[in-house]
């Protein structure tokens, strides 16, 4: 499919989400709270089909930080990007896609090491490169006096 | 490190060892903690991080030609793919269409770093299931490429050759009669290669059967690159999204359905032959033009969001920008093939001996560099 | 008294009757064992020290690469200079191991080796002892090692020393099996257990030339299961590098290590002097019924050197397999001596019953 046709597909599944197209792919932006089911939705039908998880960027907007999911479907070969914001800085928690994508496990492991993004229902939610020790690097306002050189 | 839990349910019986970050077989710094019943694995959690150097967060603070070079240090065997992942990025973000020249000597630099990274596998792998000679063999071969790469290049492993616009320099003048030597020596040498080891009766019983997953849990696992293929899925980027020069050339994917360790391997061999076929068709028709197109001396890409996507030696490299404008990245993702490839470690090695576990870990052919940026 | 190289037995007796003439029996016999103790310790360590030498520059040779070539002319005095080495190493002592039995454990495995040198014919003549059960005392002797095998693994307070010693015990054990099997159907070929009445009856034929088929069969085994009984080779999981642990000499350091570094060369040498015993004719040159002229020739070269030409022949054949194939993992490695050697071995024997009974062989 197509660049306009995901788009409609993606209005007719996710009617709560904000479509827009991006400089290459549709950019599907959902609220944290629909993000499951839309995911499941884009996952389970057939003409969408997204069967792959290609990657998971964890963002810091500035004001809020954010979860960008990159999704492929190795049927139609066609890919999307599905976003969600959280605007809540100390405690960010979304929903995992670890049950319908096994390999959303590292990935999100990953954002919550660098960005502190909890997702729940992860089996096993633990920082990934970092110890307890460091703050959450990725975030733009994390300071780092010796190892950073702000430009 | 305090972090590094070990949330292991143990049973009776069990008992945890430690596969630490420094281990001839777990090929760099990868912190293996296998909890074993007698022989028998049950469980595998990787640590990582040993060599986390926060490469995404310095993109933040970098102009774009300054990426280049960090992307070299990434996955350092496939250093040209990576460079060219965000040149392709960079260039498809402004616009610019670079020379036919640039996209075939572009695609040769990527198959030659396709055949040496696989060399490499095999030169390790064999080593790591105790045939040492094949070490010798596998890097030999290897440094005939390498002397390619620092001819025209100026560096063996880390190049940074590509740059957004085209390449650094132009090629040397013999830079298309070593790659033809190159490609009649190796056509030769390769079958000594299956006879050493791949026809080994004791290599195959070693390796056949094990760490096997099926085409459906490659695809929810995103496994790509050799990996995948052994098990059936078609995923080769340079097939579905060709880049470069790789819509001018003609190669089979190789695919196979068993997906274990026997036919990851025999994958990447099938591959440099594959990779031989490519750069023959292409080494003698490098058209003439210019080796870079004129950039800016400042590199601002326009506000948005790029995704570029290439097939480097282990799998899909996915590079994601999002730019404000500025010259530097808002935000630099790099998708890399050996993370995703690493995470189902514990879901192949369940259930096979400990032995196993170090071929099962070198049929991944992991470079943790790659996984930790 | 005229000393002859080709035969050496001149040379005992002169020793022998010289020693009896100046002091009672009793003495000569005691200043005897003790010549032939600190001639065979010598022999044992030239020869370990000549085989780590070999063993590296042949695994250059395999590899396409040059070897130890620095330390003297050629790299031969790289063995030296690493038991220097290993002599300035601190000696790292266990934490609640048993100390008596750690020490003890490199000795043993010594012992055994030298205890099977000094039954094994080095050249006519030159024979510390001639048993008449010379095979079963040789085979018996060389299973003495997995004591020093099992001690050290159990002695070091570490369970993964502990899990490699389990390992390589079992493995030592099971191709023991193997190994008795093949000298036992050479055994039926020559009709005698006693090693030099074997070597005479080599004179006209070697026996794996002489054995044919099971003969030929015989060596083939015996040389992969003394391989695995060496834990060298492509059955060397119980130590290999790349795995998890040392295996049972990982707490060892310094001489007691280098002690059981050389015993595995010298085990290496024992079965390959067995195998030239057995089936290549030990020091008997190689001869053919009727070809006077040959004989001659062949007779020139003096036996010790015959013996030592076709020990070193059977020694770079066991490299050769090391450095070619990958590792055997243990469960394979049991299968392949349980399921796969065990059986043919046995028809094996009874095919060379059947041969000799009916008189097919030359």
């Amino acid at each position: 499919m197509d660049n306009t046709q995901l788009a409609a597909a993606a209005a007719a599944l996710a009617p709560a989400s904000e479509i827009v197209q991006g400089k290459q792919f549709v950019e599907i932006s959902v609220s944290p709270g629909h993000l499951l089911s839309t995911a499941t939705a884009l996952k389970e039908n057939t003409e969408t089909r997204f069967d792959m998880l290609v990657c998971i960027t964890g963002m810091d907007w500035g004001k809020e930080l954010g979860v960008v999911y990159h999704l492929r479907s190795t049927e139609h070969n066609h890919m999307v990007v599905l976003k969600t914001r959280v605007s809540d800085r100390e405690n960010p928690e979304i929903d995992s896609l670890c049950p319908l994508w096994p390999a959303a496990d590292f990935h999100e492991r990953e954002v919550y090491d660098l960005l502190g993004i909890k997702f729940r229902g992860h089996p096993d939610l633990r920082r990934l490169f970092l110890d307890s020790t460091w703050g959450y690097p990725l975030r733009k306002d994390y300071k780092d006096d010796i190892n950073i050189l702000a430009r | 490190m305090e972090e590094a839990v070990i949330n292991l349910p143990l049973e009776e019986e069990e008992y945890i060892i430690n596969m630490g970050p420094q281990h001839p077989s777990t090929h760099g710094v990868l912190r293996l903690v296998v909890s074993l019943r007698g022989e028998m694995v049950q469980n595998v959690q990787p640590h990582i991080g040993y060599v986390h150097r926060g490469i995404e967060k310095m993109c933040e603070s970098l102009t774009y030609p300054q990426i280049i070079h960090l992307t070299d240090r990434m996955d350092y065997l496939s250093a040209h793919i990576n460079n060219e992942a965000v040149s392709l990025a960079v260039e498809k973000a402004l616009g610019i269409e670079v020379s036919d020249r640039v996209k075939y000597i572009r695609t040769i630099l990527s198959e030659l770093t396709r055949i040496q990274s696989h060399q490499l596998f095999w030169a390790t792998y064999g080593m790591d299931l105790g045939g040492l000679t094949c070490f010798f063999y596998g890097l030999r071969d290897r440094e005939l490429i390498l002397d390619i790469f620092e001819e025209t290049c100026g560096g063996r492993m880390i190049v940074s050759y590509n740059c957004p616009g085209g390449l650094m320099n132009d090629i040397h003048p013999n830079f298309q009669k070593r790659i033809k030597e190159f490609i009649k020596y190796f056509r030769k040498t390769l079958p000594e290669y299956d006879r050493l080891l791949t026809g080994n009766v004791i290599f195959q019983e070693r390796v056949k059967g094990l760490g096997t997953i099926n085409r459906e849990d490659a695809i929810a696992w995103g496994l790509t690159g050799p990996v995948g293929r052994a098990s059936g899925f078609s995923c080769d980027i340079r097939k579905h999204n060709p880049y470069s020069a790789y819509d001018k050339v003609t190669f089979r994917e190789i695919l196979y359905d068993e997906g274990d360790s026997l036919h990851r391997y025999k994958v990447r061999m099938d591959e440099m032959w594959e990779s031989m076929n490519i750069l023959e068709q292409l080494v003698d028709n490098i058209p003439e033009g210019p080796y870079a197109e004129k950039m800016k001396p400042v590199i601002k890409l326009p506000e948005g969001e790029y995704w570029q996507s290439v097939e480097t030696a282990r799998g899909e490299l996915g590079v994601y920008i999002v730019s404000d404008g500025n010259k530097n990245p808002f935000r630099m993702k790099f998708r890399s093939p050996n993370f995703v490839n690493l995470a189902p470690l514990n879901l192949l090695a369940k259930g096979f001996k400990i032995a196993d576990l170090v071929a099962i870990n070198g049929s991944l052919d992991l470079v943790i560099p790659d996984i930790d940026r | 008294m005229e000393f002859s190289i080709y035969d050496l037995t001149s040379f005992t007796q002169w020793i022998d009757s010289s020693l009896r003439a100046s002091m009672s029996p009793g003495w000569a016999v005691a200043i005897e064992m003790i010549i032939i103790g600190v001639a065979l310790l010598v022999f044992f360590a030239l020869i370990g020290l000549f085989l780590v030498y070999a063993e590296r520059k042949v695994c250059a040779l395999m590899q396409n690469r040059l070897g130890p070539n620095r330390v003297g002319p050629g790299g031969i005095f790289q063995t030296v200079a690493d038991l220097v080495k290993l002599l300035f190493v601190e000696l790292v002592p266990i934490k609640n191991a048993d100390k008596i039995l750690f020490n003890l454990a490199p000795f043993i495995v010594i012992i055994a080796s030298v205890m099977a040198i000094g039954a094994l014919p080095l050249a006519k003549g030159l024979h510390a002892i001639d048993l008449n059960i010379g095979v079963f005392y040789l085979m018996a002797v060389s299973s003495m090692g997995v004591i020093g095998v099992l001690l050290a693994g159990w002695a070091s307070n570490n369970k993964y020393s502990l899990i490699g010693a389990m390992r390589s015990g079992a493995q030592i054990v099971s191709y023991e099996l193997s190994v008795g099997l093949a000298l036992i159907t050479m055994v039926v070929l020559a009709g005698t257990m006693q090693l030099s009445e074997m070597i005479e009856a080599q004179r006209w034929g070697w026996f794996i030339f002489k054995g044919h088929v099971p003969a030929v069969i015989a060596f083939v085994i015996y040389i992969v299961a003394g391989t695995a009984e060496t834990n060298r080779g492509p059955f060397d999981l119980a130590e290999a590098e790349s795995e998890l642990t040392a295996g049972y000499h990982t707490e060892y350091s310094g001489i007691k290590f280098a002690l059981f570094f050389l015993a595995e060369y010298i085990n290496m040498f024992i079965i390959a002097a067995i195998a030239t015993t057995v089936f290549l004719g030990g020091w008997m040159p190689f001869h053919v019924y009727g070809w006077d002229g040959l004989n001659k020739v062949m007779d020139f070269i003096p036996p010790f050197f015959w013996f030592l030409g076709k020990t070193f022949g059977v020694v770079f054949l066991m490299m050769w397999l090391k450095w070619t194939f990958p590792r055997l993992r243990i469960d394979q490695l049991l299968t392949l001596e349980w399921k796969y050697l065990l059986p043919i071995n046995i028809f094996n024997l009874l095919l060379m019953a059947f041969l000799v009974l009916v008189g097919w062989h030359w």
